[in-house]
């Protein structure tokens, strides 16, 4: 059928632009998680503080975060800061999405946290360890390994999320799909393309999740 | 070693221990014994801190101790205490649940704390279970562990809270040995249990509370022959088969 020769055709045509914008779109979520994940920590430590103002700034922080679109949040951050200093691109895309990011995935770890079994953190104190001690040799742990499910999930939808990256001109993929589109009057084409190159990305991503979980899992438990 | 005053502790409305008055001395080994909801486990629990005392004190070792003045983390040093639900560390493999508290509390240096790690994991007879993980044995295998772990610390006094209710039957036994030979070497013991047999035949003190009371304390042969308090008669009762 013609169509899917086009579609072939234009997919090895177009390999060099849309892998390296790949790369663009990897090294946004790359950055955007490892972040995500540091900012997602901290505010769940902040919130499992039983120290009212330290629950309160989280409480803002996911409120604030999570009631925004991510659109505008990634708008407010570029045209917002590059009038008070010159921000790259690059750092105002990932910085919006680890913001975002990381307040979906406070909430996942200060989900796991809870989850872990209060007689954990009493045998932690009853050996003589210190309530901190205890929280970073016994409690995150275990809550780490339990939270990579939801992480996982959180890491694809964060790789989708780095599509609106578009709207500031930064060229990764959903924006080079369009842009080639309009340029060809071919539109569909070249959005089936990018569709399949999130699919690998995605593809990717949850391998490398499963091994991480599984290497963990040792223990079992 | 362990003094208690007029120890007495609410939870909202409910009021489970009431006046509570117990003096323990070195090497004893007391049994508190009662039926659940008695307060003995939360007597337990107020000895290592674990439970806010409301009123009365605490004496360790001569010396009265205040949460929010004494360092409690340290006073957790030398009281131990086994769980009834274990509360092994199920990330952690059996001698590195052993060495965990050592080396990251006491700053003992990794060899010295795994050599005396294997040595406390062949006293409770879990030599060659080291590099297991906890999912991977049994409930009297990892109560033995617990003991282990909690012995790491040298502490000077060990609490067992119901340390073989959670246990199939065939595996108290294992458990209560382990105890008992701890006994024998002189560790003052404080044990809440419902194991009448090990009770008579390992305990210095039987101690029956009911409904947040002491009712009454006293040596084997007399708390099992001949108790003195209605009460307490009445338990005894209950616990013949």
């Amino acid at each position: 059928m013609p169509s899917f020769l086009h579609f072939f055709q234009i997919l090895t045509e177009t390999k060099g632009v849309f892998i390296k914008a790949m790369l663009l779109t990897l090294e946004l979520t790359a950055v955007s998680i490892l972040i995500g994940i540091a900012i997602g920590l901290f505010f769940a430590l902040l919130k499992i503080s039983k120290v009212k103002i330290l629950e309160s700034i989280s409480d803002t922080y996911v409120y604030l975060v999570r009631g925004t679109p991510l659109i505008v949040q990634i708008f407010i951050l570029y045209f917002g800061i590059s009038g008070i200093f010159l921000l790259p691109d690059f750092w105002a895309a990932s910085l919006a999405l680890a913001l975002h990011n990381g307040a979906y995935i406070a909430e996942i770890f200060r989900g796991t946290i809870k989850s872990v079994d209060k007689g954990q953190m009493e045998a932690g104190r009853s050996l003589g360890m210190s309530k901190a001690l205890t929280l970073r040799r016994i409690i995150l742990p275990q809550a780490f390994r339990r939270a990579l499910p939801p992480l996982g999930n959180q890491f694809i939808i964060g790789l989708k999320d780095s599509s609106l990256a578009a709207f500031i001109s930064m060229n990764e993929l959903f924006n080079v799909a369009t842009t080639l589109g309009s340029n060809n009057f071919d539109e569909m084409t070249y959005l089936l393309i990018v569709a399949v190159y999130y699919l690998l990305l995605v593809a990717l991503l949850t391998f490398v999740v499963n091994r991480v979980e599984n290497n963990l899992a040792v223990s079992d438990r | 070693m362990i003094k208690i005053e007029n120890l007495s502790k609410s939870f909202g409305d409910l009021h489970v221990l009431k006046n509570i008055n117990m003096t323990v001395f070195e090497s004893d080994v007391v049994c508190l014994v009662g039926a659940s909801g008695s307060g003995k486990s939360t007597l337990l629990r107020c000895l290592n801190f674990l439970e806010k005392k409301d009123r009365g004190k605490i004496i360790i070792g001569g010396k009265e101790i205040i949460p929010g003045t004494d360092n409690i983390n340290e006073i957790r040093q030398r009281v131990g205490m086994v769980f009834q639900h274990f509360n092994l560390f199920p990330h952690k493999t059996v001698i590195e649940n052993v060495i965990e508290a050592p080396i990251m509390v006491k700053g003992i240096a990794k060899e010295q704390a795994i050599a005396e790690a294997k040595r406390l994991l062949q006293k409770v007879g879990l030599e060659d279970k080291e590099e297991v993980y906890p999912s991977k044995l049994s409930g009297g295998q990892k109560q033995r562990v617990a003991i282990a772990r909690a012995l790491a610390m040298e502490p000077e006094i060990m609490l067992f809270d119901e340390p073989t209710s959670a246990l199939d039957p065939e595996l108290v036994g294992e458990v209560l040995t382990t105890m008992k030979e701890l006994a024998e070497e002189g560790m003052t013991m404080i044990v809440v249990t419902h194991e009448m047999g090990f009770a008579r035949e390992v305990a210095d003190w039987i101690v029956y509370m009911n409904d947040g009371m002491l009712i009454e304390r006293g040596e084997p042969e007399q708390f099992f022959n001949h108790p003195k308090e209605e009460r307490t008669k009445e338990f005894l009762k209950t616990t013949e088969l």
